[in-house]
């Protein structure tokens, strides 16, 4: 691709940014949110047309005008939220909108033939009239590169694949995506995880705030520099995303008890466990995905209803038995799922920052115009969220900005407790490290937090206290010098 | 990238009434050229009569129904039950006005209280049981008609309250009283929705319910509310209709008209799906229905035929509102474009 250029509604996206992917090699494609990664990808496919530039493929000038164009040029693109169907069988979901036909009927023998051949590809087995519903996360996606990847393929989009899956998932996803590369086909791999862009990728192209920063080989860019590029920041200043590694460590300080949980449990979601929040203490909650952290999380904030113990604010017996409940008590929640339980998509920046505090005030106390400016300019400008203003619908930003909205909806209700699910998933470095930093202010501040993260790195960082969950079981807890990803890694791995 | 003089204008344009206005704009437009006396206005005893105020007049009802269907529609959901709720609300009350001789607030508080009871009773069973709108004001479409036709057994009434026959068929300042009804009702939905938390709460609910309920919003309260609000509308709109008629037929009043609700907050600009919606829009887009209506009987069209068009011209609306069909609209001018420049 060369000089691709794409402007949104007045916002220049992408200037003149050139990428090349060889065959044969996996090409990581790097950059903060908002930088382009994305606009990139869709131009690519052909989901947006591009304002100028050109794209060659095998040396031919190309512009698919849709991603099924596309997908005939041999671009395939599989995307970050799997587009399964999950009630069709394995079989039915890879030939989907190909069924092979005789007679205007759709010839079920070739189609599992079919459907077969496509995942010898990539080596895996996996029985054919399953329902995809029934596969873990990881053979899903196999599932979806399996669907991406017709005859003709020669180059394969996976645009951040690994968000969801575990170790042993990714581990499994890279060996595929090595051997389709031995097969001679170009990978572009889109992630935010910068080890497994180390253990997985040739080389390395840059965005930053839409303009190409360069493409380095992987063996020869050390991880440091990578950061320091990506931020658009030299040296010194990425070692000051390195101090924050220091903020939980000088903390003794901490308050008295807020929340006292005693065998606080749901069936289905989490057993019973008992946990206390102390008024400026971070509380991590450690475990694998499905451990029962975000469960955990619910019963707190009341998203579901507890099914046994009881949670004890302040000293006071109380039943937090809605959300609105809770968010009167003080206690704010950040969910993981940015899409579906954090914003409201066609709602502006300012509406989105003001909703949970018009909420507690009741329908009839509308909190003035100008006050809710002055709140959104407030947090546009304290979090520095980019946004061309605060009339923008919040759909429009990228995610690390949405999630610094949603913070700005919680921070501006004051709590006493607020529950950070994944605050950092799927967004960049800059943004990670600056929501560390809020954390670590807000903790000063006097505030509670328990904080989630699937990134142990992150919940050391962060926390003075971790609880570390197993198979929704509590399993112990590490306090002060304790606390080290190997001693957390230990508890999930031997507890039985 | 905009520049900041035209911003006014810009906003404008891009906001969702721009469509249903050009719409009618070209209706008016089409009359304007091929039949002048579209726009002829006469006094009779200092009252304005013609077929602009008569298209008005005729919109009345729709614009009463769609201005609760805009808020039902904006929370992602649908009430099919309009126009049932006009059927026993204006049975009951021409019944009561007949055989008990009740005054006219009391009508009014009859007819309050009962769509008041069915808005509470659709409300409930969609937030609170969770079935689906269109399941719940279904069943209270078909019960509804039943309950109407049962009231009489079937036969039609006169319209004999001095107070329905007034909001139906007198002047003030030589203008049909409903048209200050509907004006009215509309000034105080607006400012129910925009100067209290309401509108706000509506739009977040029908964009995204989960993420509102876990902002605190009480999403369930909200959507009772709206069908209720969408019933108190529909008695008003019952109101009105017998007393512009003058007599009540329980099996037609109300017939279809949810539909026709239905339309005009869709041509006014407001999605199915829930979300951001105009009020004003709804109102146009009624207005563009009935304009449309009148033009095809003005123009000799058969009645029997009329729905055609109408359809035809609802699809343009409603293609013009949608963004993906206005680019591809723009590449293709485009596109034919540069060869000859």
């Amino acid at each position: 691709m060369r000089g691709i250029s794409k402007a949104f509604r007045g916002v220049q996206a992408l200037k003149g940014v050139d990428f090349t992917v060889r065959a044969g090699e996996i090409h990581a494609l790097m950059g903060e949110n908002g930088a382009g990664k994305s606009t990139l990808i869709k131009v690519l496919t052909g989901v947006h047309p591009r304002d100028g530039g050109e794209v060659l493929l095998a040396g031919q000038s190309v512009s698919p005008q849709a991603p099924r164009e596309a997908e005939e040029l041999g671009i395939s693109t599989v995307y970050q939220e799997i587009n399964l169907i999950p009630e069709l069988s394995v079989a039915e979901n890879i030939m989907l909108g190909r069924q092979p036909r005789r007679f205007g009927f759709i010839d079920w023998k070739e189609l599992h033939t079919r459907a077969r051949r496509a995942l010898q590809r990539l080596e895996i087995e996996i029985d054919l009239h399953r329902s995809v519903s029934s596969c873990s996360l990881a053979l899903q996606q196999m599932v979806a590169i399996a669907r991406a990847l017709d005859v003709n393929a020669k180059l394969l989009i996976l645009d951040e694949p690994t968000s969801s899956l575990d170790e042993h998932e990714v581990a499994e996803l890279f060996k595929v995506m090595r051997r389709l590369r031995e097969q001679g086909l170009g990978l572009v791999f889109v992630t935010h995880f910068m080890d497994q862009v180390y253990a997985v990728s040739d080389s390395i192209t840059v965005l930053r705030n839409g303009e190409l920063v360069g493409e380095f080989k992987t063996a020869e860019l050390p991880k440091i520099q990578l950061v320091g590029k990506m931020l658009g920041r030299e040296l010194a200043a990425v070692e000051k995303v390195g101090d924050t590694m220091a903020l939980g460590a000088d903390a003794k300080t901490t308050g008295d008890a807020f929340l006292t949980a005693k065998q606080l449990g749901r069936k289905g979601g989490v057993e019973p466990l008992d946990l206390e929040i102390r008024k400026g203490e971070v509380i991590g909650l450690a475990g694998l995905l499905g451990s029962g952290r975000t469960e955990t999380a619910r019963l707190l904030f009341g998203a579901d209803r507890k099914t046994s113990g009881s949670i004890t604010l302040d000293g006071r017996a109380t039943a937090l038995s809605s959300p609105a409940k809770a968010i009167g008590s003080g206690i704010a929640f950040c969910s993981e799922d940015r899409k579906s339980e954090g914003i409201v998509p066609s709602l502006s920046v300012r509406e989105n920052i003001i909703l949970a505090m018009q909420a507690g005030r009741g329908i009839l106390r509308l909190l003035p115009r100008r006050k809710q400016d002055e709140l959104a300019a407030h947090y546009i400008n304290a979090l520095r969220i980019k946004t061309p203003s605060p009339e923008t619908p919040i759909q429009n930003l990228s995610g690390g900005n949405q999630q610094k909205v949603l913070l700005a909806r919680w921070l501006c209700l004051q709590p006493k407790l607020i529950i950070l699910d994944e605050p950092t998933r799927g967004i960049d470095v800059g943004a990670k490290a600056e929501i560390e930093k809020l954390v670590d202010s807000l903790r000063r501040e006097g505030m509670a937090i328990l904080f989630i993260s699937s990134e142990l790195e992150e919940v050391v960082r962060a926390s003075q206290r971790v609880l570390v969950l197993r198979d929704r079981k509590k399993v112990g807890e590490l306090s002060g010098e304790q606390i080290n990803e190997d001693r957390i890694m230990e508890m999930i791995a031997t507890h039985e | 990238m905009n520049s900041a003089p035209s911003t006014i204008i810009s906003r404008f344009l891009q906001s969702r009434i721009v469509w249903p206005l050009a719409g009618l704009a070209l209706l008016l437009l089409f009359n304007f050229v091929f039949d002048r006396a579209f726009f002829e206005v006469s006094t009779r005893d200092g009252n304005f009569y013609g077929p602009m105020l008569t298209v008005m007049r005729l919109s009345v009802v729709v614009m009463l129904l769609a201005m609760g269907m805009t808020l039902v529609i904006a929370t992602g959901g649908v009430d099919l039950s309009v126009g049932s709720v006009m059927a026993i609300v204006g049975t009951l009350t021409a019944f009561l006005a007949v055989k008990h001789h009740l005054s006219f607030p009391s009508l009014l508080g009859v007819a309050i209280s009962v769509s008041l009871a069915i808005g509470v009773f659709n409300g409930v069973l969609i937030s609170c049981v969770g079935i689906q709108p269109i399941v719940v004001t279904l069943i209270m479409m078909v019960l509804g008609r039943g309950v109407a036709l049962n009231i009489t057994g079937g036969s039609p009434l006169q319209v004999v309250d001095s107070g329905v026959l007034f909001l139906g068929k007198s002047f003030i300042v030589g203008v049909p009283v409903q048209i200050f009804l509907v004006v009215l009702v509309f000034a105080i939905t607006v400012i129910l929705c925009r100067k209290t938390a309401i509108g706000l709460f509506v739009e977040a609910v029908g964009d995204n319910e989960t993420a509102s309920r876990l902002s605190g919003v009480n999403a369930r309260g909200i959507k009772v509310l709206v069908y209720i609000f969408s019933a108190v509308c529909a008695a008003l709109a019952a109101l009105v209709s017998i007393g512009d008629a003058g007599s009540v037929d329980p099996d037609g009043l109300g017939q279809m008209l949810e539909l026709d609700a239905i339309t005009a907050v869709v041509v006014g600009g407001t999605v199915l799906t829930g979300g951001r919606f105009t009020l004003l829009g709804s109102l146009i887009g009624a207005l563009l229905i009935q304009t449309l209506a009148t033009t095809l009987i003005r123009q000799g069209m058969d009645s029997a035929y009329a729905p055609v068009p109408k359809a035809l011209v609802i699809l343009v609306v409603c293609l013009l509102q949608s963004q993906k069909f206005r680019a591809q609209i723009a590449s293709l001018i485009g596109n034919f474009r540069k060869p000859t420049s």
